[in-house]
């Protein structure tokens, strides 16, 4: 099966997808933490936010690549084009995420970090950021598996990863690259996933420790 | 030393939580606000590191406007325990305790010496400074977050009802923690309850407060019991308040001797009450050799009652004498025997008192 496709084609296209749909991952997140704090924080501004944010995920994805180099003035067949998509769609899963975790921090640890002398953003970085982990984490998660499974549009623009192997499989009328490209596709998302879990594991040690002795 | 000089306090919706409050705390000593809930004591305690803006009206900490000083700053120099601690769940005791000085610039070295130096005076260990704050008790939370407020010996510590989240015992225990850290280090306590019985035995001064953030009376504790300014001060006392007053009286009462054996000696039947003691003097229990004599055993003794140190109040020398099974109330120092007390006694000292 992996024959149809060549273990040097699908490890090219592999690291592509992962590019397309982990960088926005990454870029959409740090634009997501000031967004979805200005949701909490400022109280008028949080339900537009939000929702305005969330809107964004319904546009169609194949409407975003054919319409963003008009916009851009970018080529179509430019990386941009889909690196720019795959952000707004993070940004439109996680805004909402990132304001549920810094809403998960409880009151009164926020409140006594100010009262020890914590300025504003100081605190957000020190206290609410690391105690909102868990809640960010979830959410990245699921961006990380949508990204993964819209990206693969873009092969109907032209831009290969592993979306390339269905319309190939279309085109040629071959049942093995669409498996394959499936397949492969899984694995990433679980692959992204599992990193993410991992992660958030790694940085967040004070919720493995047991009560006391 | 705190001074609020008409300071009110009206929220966003209009509720008036504080109402033109004029109140002079007392530089070093435990001033506590007491009052109903809602009466606007925590409203009143966050605006002096302004954690809360007053509407109008100024507060001055050595006569300098609070207002005056940009508010991290401020509050770097005053430390903070609330209820529940409010310990940094993702940072170890330690880390927890380090916060401010990190804060006020102090390198890592100096930070860490004086977090391990607060922990010690709040009777936490080392191994317990290692741990994350959900690994401890309660209680043991509650003085980290007495630790962390001291760490970098302010002036000025603000406790918003600091042991109201523990049981009685340990509650204790914290109170006299407080008191102690406050005597040893001279700072000026402004702390905030609801149990008018914490106000009493811990207050150096007492600011209870009513609905509305209205100042009903600032007095001594004694004074408060003896002359409430008013009917709701009188009620939010207590109804034993008379009772209550005795434990701010000193009565002149000079303990008389009293028979005192060890384990093993012989005890002659008809002696009456006899107070067991060990080798140093420490009293032990009471034994009754009315109707039986010979060698004193552990299975003759009563429990002892409560014990009065030299120059207790006239109320510790009472309860000393009512929780005595022989009725008369056991006077120690350092921990010995001195002699005993009887309640005809005690009142005799309060009668010719008035
Ligand atoms: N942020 C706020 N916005 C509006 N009203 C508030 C706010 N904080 C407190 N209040 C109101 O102000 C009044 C005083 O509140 P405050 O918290 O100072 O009372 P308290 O004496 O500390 O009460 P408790 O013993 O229950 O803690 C209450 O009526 C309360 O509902
Ligand atoms: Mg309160």
């Amino acid at each position: 099966m992996i024959d149809s496709v060549g273990w040097g084609t699908l490890g090219e296209l592999a690291l592509r997808h992962l590019y397309l749909a982990g960088v926005p991952l990454v870029v959409g997140l740090l634009i997501s933490l000031p967004l979805g704090w200005l949701a909490r924080h400022v109280r008028w501004l949080g339900p537009p936010l939000v929702a305005g944010t969330g809107l964004m995920y319904t546009i169609p994805s194949l409407a975003l690549f054919i319409l963003l180099p008009l916009v851009l003035g970018t080529r179509i067949l430019d990386d941009a084009n889909v690196l720019v998509a795959m952000t707004i769609y993070t940004v439109a899963l996680l805004t909402r995420t990132v304001a549920d975790g810094f809403a998960s921090v409880p009151s009164h640890v926020s409140q006594a970090a100010t009262a020890m002398g914590y300025g504003e953003l100081r605190r957000v970085v020190a206290v609410d950021l690391p105690l909102a982990v868990p809640v960010v984490a979830a959410g990245l998660r699921v961006a990380a598996v949508s990204n993964v499974s819209i990206v693969s549009i873009a092969a109907l623009v032209g831009v290969s990863q592993l979306g390339s192997l269905f319309t190939d499989g279309f085109n040629r009328n071959a049942m093995g690259p669409i498996v394959v490209g499936v397949g492969a596709c899984v694995a990433l998302a679980l692959l992204l996933d599992a990193a993410i879990a991992l992660l958030a594991r790694a940085v967040t040690p004070w919720l493995r420790r047991g009560v006391p002795a | 030393m705190i001074r609020f000089e008409s300071v009110t306090k009206r929220y966003a919706d209009g509720t008036v939580a504080v109402d033109g409050l004029d109140l002079e705390v007392p530089g070093g000593g435990i001033t506590v606000l007491v009052g109903p809930s809602g009466c606007g004591k925590t409203t009143s305690l966050r605006m002096i590191n302004r954690m809360v803006e007053p509407s109008s009206g100024r507060i001055l900490i050595h006569d300098r406007d609070v207002a005056d000083r940009p508010p991290a700053q401020l509050r770097r120099s005053i430390g903070y325990v609330i209820q529940h601690a409010g310990l940094f769940p993702h940072r170890t005791v330690l880390a927890n305790v380090m916060t401010v000085p990190r804060l006020l610039g102090w390198d890592r070295g100096r930070a860490r010496a004086a977090a391990m130096e607060s922990l010690e005076k709040v009777g936490l260990t080392a191994d317990q400074a290692r741990r994350y704050p959900t690994q401890l008790s309660g209680g043991q939370q509650q003085r980290v977050g007495v630790a962390r407020a001291l760490a970098s010996g302010p002036e000025v510590v603000l406790m918003d009802e600091p042991f109201s989240a523990v049981d009685p015992i340990v509650r204790a225990e914290l109170q006299d923690e407080v008191r102690r850290l406050q005597r040893e280090l001279g700072i000026t306590v402004v702390l905030v309850t609801h149990d008018i019985d914490e106000a009493l035995s811990l207050g150096d001064m007492v600011a209870v407060m009513r609905q509305g953030g209205h100042l009903a009376q600032f007095a001594h504790p004694a004074e408060l019991l003896a002359e409430p300014a008013d009917d709701f001060v009188a009620t939010f006392v207590g109804r034993d308040r008379g009772y209550r007053a005795l434990g701010f009286v000193d009565v002149a009462v000079t303990p008389s001797p009293v028979l005192t054996a060890r384990l093993g000696e012989s005890v002659p039947a008809g002696t009456g009450w006899v107070l067991a003691v060990d080798e140093v003097g420490a009293p032990i229990g009471w034994a009754d050799a009315t109707g039986w004599g010979g060698p004193l055993t552990d299975s003759r003794l009563h429990r002892l009652g409560t014990l009065a140190p030299a120059g207790a109040s006239a109320r510790t020398l009472l309860d000393a004498v009512l929780s005595s099974p022989s009725r008369r109330g056991v006077v120690v120092e350092d921990g010995r025997v001195v002699g005993t007390v009887g309640a005809d006694e005690v009142l005799r000292a309060l009668g010719t008192l008035r």
